[in-house]
């Protein structure tokens, strides 16, 4: 066969070899610019990165990462899901109104319901409606938000308050340095990247994202996958707000929702690409754990909001623009 | 020829050409005489000030959509303008008119800078815009910490009220003026069609010899541009400079796809847009009227939202199998 | 010997660390007509955008009238006098017609006339170009590209798949170029119209020139060697089966493994009936727009008919979605590779895709056997795997081996091969006719569509021709040739009329 294929050949020059290297391991790039990062924060705080700082990074992480999953699986399949941090908010919210009459376990499985049922709508609009994800998802976070402001003026008598066992999960450490979040987290991320690599459900995802058309002459029924995937999306985001009223310990109707433009920048910085197709949930991962480094960094440099904002965003721009450069090679 | 025939027969082209947008107005014009029945004292004139920076805006988004792309800074982008606008008319206001020619000129730069941005970068539009989202907001603040500043008279006066007869606000007028002078001969130039041409199919309009970067770049300097006519309409509409985003992104992203503009690109107007926004004006006053409470209207409006959305995608759908 | 028109020498472009023109290079003459020619992979496509100025290459020299030409863009290449136009058309489906010339600085009388000249009349100038059939787009895109009158015209793949009476268009049109002062560079794998055509052949081979030859009788062969390289023996070790027919007419007494009943669908589609066998090739041969994307749109489940039923061992079956196709046994390879494969994932995710579509497949995969099950299929298919990281990577011969390698042992009876050798070189052509021959005899029921009408008696057992949406014709192999479906495919009474045995209804 060889007149029918192009020739392959390894060319020389350290920096082809050195981007070739990078091209099939994409998180080495972005451990070491976590590394520097700390490092670089380290370096203007001498003595900040301790334990507990690890501890209380990690717990902060957590549901950004997981609200990154939501977007890094969306983005697999050539969507998105704009309604994450709404939806979140709601749980939070919808949890720490019920709580107190139905107890706290009972409460945020309440609060999943109303995530998923968003979910849902959001999987019917876009895989059996055929609307794009960006316009779908942006509108159900228009209802979402006014419906969570419905609901708070209904319910002004009964306060709000996050059960103790939602903070200990969400705020509080194991012998004082294991997130308790972490219990919970690393099974599912697991569960996450497992699936994404080896599971029937996982490769359908990428296949979607990569050629919709073929995988539909495949056989496989994209509307299905879509649906499953955005309800998927909603109970991820839900369960990501229960963790992060946990953090917090408060939740009002808006307490999730700055971390949109993040969940998103931490699926685009961690590799995964916004056309579908490419990418994977480890990235997304470290993509989270950078963010909020970052606005550690931010925070300790005592930087204006203005210039925590500027910056932040062409960090995001320089992460991605590396790493479209690393990726195509050429 | 007979020139009324000529006109008759160009309507007719473009009203079955762009059966979207006429049936858009028809909903708008059954919305109003609605509302008129509702309340006889409700007049275009608010409705028209109070969509102002929003149709700019939905103008801008079209035109960056129709290229092939998205700026979700957008909302940011008049947010830096309107308080660019504000603090400068404070402290220059003799110099009215040089400043707000200034501020057009730098959303029109600001516009640049993100098309640049996305062509070397070869990063995803909707990745660069996010990022740059975040860049103009903060660059709004450094202008101001906190919302203040000041408008010109003029500015406010050539949008408030109506021209002679109640049906014909002078926000309107501006609109359409403006609109119409930017883009009906840019439509028909070399650079309106490789607008549409790079939103159409890239490499064919490779082939066919636009140059694609230059053209994507100057689709965002004229999305730039109507977003500082946005911000210039909000420094007029409140008076003041506010230097956090409110939510154009989203409402100039809902009046495009209401507008019947192609996310994919290479499909549609501005018109569309410009009236979708009118429509979801027109219905928020509705439902105030009713006496429905400001949350709850939002939700209608985004069930609408949904709903629209998800009939049209459903009649492309059936006309793509038929 | 007059100085060359276009003259290009030592050129050489690598992506990364692939290696597509080595030393390639081509002589134009003022006024003819030149072939170039190359298999898949032979970096034919690579050289052709050097040429155009849409890629830079790393090394060499492009001379135009002599002095050194620095085109960057297809834009700058066109005002340095040269022209292309491509099988896919470079005609921006949201503009009108008139607006597309305006884009590209075409003088639109000039553009009418040649646009007459190949055969269409008043086309509405306003009329938004995605209206238009593809093929009324290739044709403007000639038309307008002739319509500059440029010093070179680059035609690549320009008769692929257009239907006959445009092709004839084309060609006349082209042959009309010949001694006038402007020249044609004209690229195409159908060897009769290059033989027809041309006055020289340049042959490329692995990115490098292998020979310039001129075209006279015989010279085919010459070429055909040059393409294969040494090693190979070219197309002679596979002569046309014409002696495959018996099969079909043993099992004609059984029940048909498919059988269509009036089927109509969309404006194209009329009234389509035939029977479809195990064991045999069907052949179907129409010009474009005839409505066999209708029909085979229908067949593998994409769209509902209009009306009319479908048949699946005599049972009547109806198909909402491809996955219903596929359960019933049949499955669709299209001609576009682009439509069937995921371009950014391994050979082995695109062969186990089917499998995995099932709701019950949706949990863990076992990877011992999926590693085992598409390692047999890539095998039988003798797959290139070198470049099997990504699909995109391989050449478009190989690519077609994957979307056919993916219904291999997958219980599938029921074959729909649209045009599976478009693009294709030879020796991957012949490969696939093989196979398609080896699953008719392991039992499988093939409807082939072809626009390479040769292929008819090669594999086929029968044919059927279908012209305004109607079978007009049925006839086997063995009387199908060229002329006979051509005459058919037009709409002509064909001379073997009388043979339509049984099936036709």
């Amino acid at each position: 066969m060889t007149g029918s294929a192009t020739a392959v050949e390894p060319r020389g020059g350290p920096l082809v070899v050195a981007r070739v290297w990078l091209r099939d391991r994409p998180l080495v790039p972005l451990l070491l610019l976590l590394a520097g990062l700390v490092a670089l924060l380290e370096v203007v705080q001498p003595g900040i990165v301790s334990v507990n700082w690890v501890a209380s990074t990690m717990r902060f992480a957590i549901p950004l990462a997981i609200l990154a999953a939501c977007q890094t699986m969306t983005m697999l399949t050539g969507g998105i899901d704009l309604s994450v941090a709404v939806v979140a908010s709601m749980s939070a919210y919808v949890m720490a109104t019920t709580q107190s009459d139905i107890g706290w376990l009972a409460a945020s499985l309440v609060a999943l319901v109303p995530a998923g049922v968003v979910g849902l709508v959001n999987g019917i609009g876009v895989g059996l409606f055929r609307v794009h994800p960006l316009i779908m998802t942006i509108s159900m976070s228009l209802v979402v938000s006014g419906a969570v402001n419905v609901y708070a003026r209904s319910n002004i008598t009964g306060g709000t308050r996050v059960p103790s066992e939602i903070t200990d999960l969400g705020g509080q450490s194991l012998l004082g340095f294991l997130p308790n979040s972490l219990i919970v987290f690393i099974p599912l991320a697991a569960l996450i990247l497992v699936a994404l690599r080896r599971s029937g459900y996982g490769r359908l995802l990428y296949a979607v994202g990569d050629n919709e058309v073929a995988s539909r002459l495949a056989g496989v029924r994209v509307g299905r996958v879509l649906v499953v995937l955005y309800l998927i999306s909603g109970l991820l985001a839900g369960f990501a707000g229960l963790i992060y009223a946990g953090v917090i310990g408060s939740a009002t109707g808006r307490l999730v929702d700055p971390f949109l433009l993040p969940s998103v920048a931490a699926a685009v910085i961690g590799g995964t690409s916004i056309f579908g197709g490419r990418g994977g949930y480890a990235g997304s991962i470290v993509g989270a754990l950078i963010l909020t480094v970052l606005v550690t960094f931010l925070n300790v440099m005592q930087a204006p909001e203005a210039v925590r904002q500027i910056l932040f965003g062409a960090i995001i721009l320089a992460v991605a623009a590396t790493y479209t450069r690393i990726t195509e090679g050429s | 020829m007979n020139g009324l025939a000529g006109a008759r027969s160009f309507v007719a082209r473009w009203a079955r050409g762009d059966t979207w947008t006429v049936g858009l107005i028809v909903i708008f014009v059954l919305l109003f005489i609605f509302t008129k029945a509702l309340r006889s004292t409700y007049g275009l004139d608010a409705l028209a000030i109070a969509s102002l920076p929003v149709a700019f805006a939905a103008a801008g988004q079209a035109i960056v959509v129709i290229s092939g792309g998205i700026d979700l800074s957008i909302g940011s982008v008049m947010a830096l303008t309107n308080v660019i606008a504000a603090s400068l008319l404070a402290t220059y206001p003799e110099l009215s008119v040089p400043v707000v020619i200034l501020v057009m000129l730098i959303g029109a730069l600001v516009g640049t800078v993100n098309g640049v941005l996305v062509v070397i970068s070869r990063v995803p539009d909707i990745v660069v815009t996010l990022a740059m989202l975040f860049v103009w907001a903060g660059a709004a603040l450094l202008v101001l910490g906190t919302p203040g500043g000041s408008s010109t008279p003029w500015l406010r006066e050539i949008t408030t009220g109506t021209l002679g007869i109640e049906l014909v606000p002078r926000a309107l007028v501006v609109l359409l003026v403006v609109v119409g002078l930017v883009w009906i001969p840019l439509r028909r130039s070399r650079l309106g069609l490789s607008i549409y041409a790079i939103g159409s199919n890239r490499l064919g309009a490779f082939r066919s010899g636009v140059h694609v970067e230059g053209t994507k770049i100057a689709a965002y300097a004229l999305t730039g541009f109507f977003a500082s006519l946005g911000g210039l309409a909000l420094t007029a509409s409140t008076g003041i400079g506010t230097p956090i985003p409110g939510p154009y992104l989203l409402l100039s992203v809902a009046a495009i796809v209401l507008g019947g503009v192609s996310l994919a690109g290479g499909r549609g107007g501005l018109l569309g847009p410009i009236v979708g926004i009118y429509i979801l004006g027109i219905i928020r006053a509705d439902l105030t009227f009713m006496g429905m409470e400001p949350a709850f209207s939002t939700v209608i409006q985004g069930v609408i939202m949904v709903i629209v959305v998800m009939v049209g995608a459903y009649l492309t759908l059936r006309r793509r199998e038929a | 010997m007059t100085e060359p028109l276009l003259e290009a020498s030592g050129v050489v472009k690598r992506y990364g660390s692939v290696t597509a023109l080595r030393d390639a290079s081509l002589s134009i003459r003022p006024g003819e007509i030149h072939a170039l020619m190359g298999a898949n992979g032979a970096g034919k496509s690579t050289f052709v955008k050097v040429l155009t100025g849409a890629v830079r290459p790393d090394a060499g020299t492009i001379l135009l009238r002599g002095q050194r030409r620095e085109a960057h863009s297809p834009a700058e290449a066109r005002r340095s006098g040269m022209v292309s136009v491509y099988q896919e058309p470079a005609i921006l489906p949201d503009l009108t017609v008139l607006e597309n010339l305006v884009l590209t600085e075409t003088p639109v009388d000039a553009f009418r006339t040649h646009l007459e000249g190949l055969g269409i009349r008043n086309l509405d100038l306003r009329a938004h170009a995605r209206t238009l059939p593809l093929a009324t787009l290739r044709i403007i895109d000639l038309a307008r590209a002739m319509a500059i009158e440029p010093d070179v015209l680059l035609l690549d793949e320009m008769t692929a798949a257009l239907p006959a009476d445009l092709t004839a268009g084309v060609l006349e049109a082209v042959a009309a170029q010949r001694g006038t002062a402007g020249s044609v560079i004209f690229i195409s794998h159908r060897m009769l119209e290059v033989a027809g055509l041309c006055d020289r052949a340049t042959v490329l081979r692995d990115g490098s020139t292998v020979g310039v030859v001129d075209v006279a009788p015989g010279a085919e062969q010459e070429i055909v060697d040059l393409m294969l390289g040494p090693s190979a023996d070219g197309e002679k070790r596979r002569a046309p089966d014409a002696t495959s027919g018996p099969t079909a007419t043993a099992a004609s007494d059984a029940t048909p493994r498919l059988s269509a009943r009036n089927l109509a669908a969309g404006r194209n589609l009329a009234d389509v009936s035939f029977d479809l066998h195990a064991g045999e090739v069907l052949g179907l041969v129409a010009l474009e727009g005839q409505g066999q994307d209708e029909l085979f749109d229908v067949l593998s489940g994409q769209t509902r008919p209009g009306s009319g039923e479908m048949l699946v061992d005599g049972s009547p079956v109806r198909f909402g979605h491809p996955s219903d196709a596929i359960h019933a046994g049949i499955v669709l390879v299209p001609a576009d590779r682009s439509s069937a494969l995921l371009m950014q994932r391994p050979v082995r995710e695109n062969v186990a895709l089917p499998r995995l579509a099932a709701f019950r497949r949706w949990g863990l995969i076992d990877m011992g056997e999926e590693r085992e099950r598409v390692g047999s299929a890539i095998d039988r298919l003798q797959i290139d795997t070198r470049a099997q990281a990504e699909v995109q990577r391989l050449s478009g011969g190989n690519q077609q081996k994957v979307t056919i390698a993916r219904w291999l042992g997958s219980g599938v009876r029921t074959f729909l091969f649209y045009d599976p050798t478009r693009g294709i070189d030879i020796r991957t052509k012949a490969e696939i006719y093989d196979l398609v021959r080896e699953l008719a005899a392991a039992g499988a029921a093939v409807l082939l569509l072809t626009s390479e009408l040769e292929e008819i008696q090669r594999v086929c057992d029968r044919a059927i021709v279908i012209f305004g949406g109607r079978v007009v014709d049925e006839m086997a192999a063995g009387v199908a040739d060229e002329p006979a479906l051509l005459r058919a495919a037009h709409g002509l009474q064909s001379a073997t009329a009388g043979d339509t045995s049984g099936t036709a209804s």
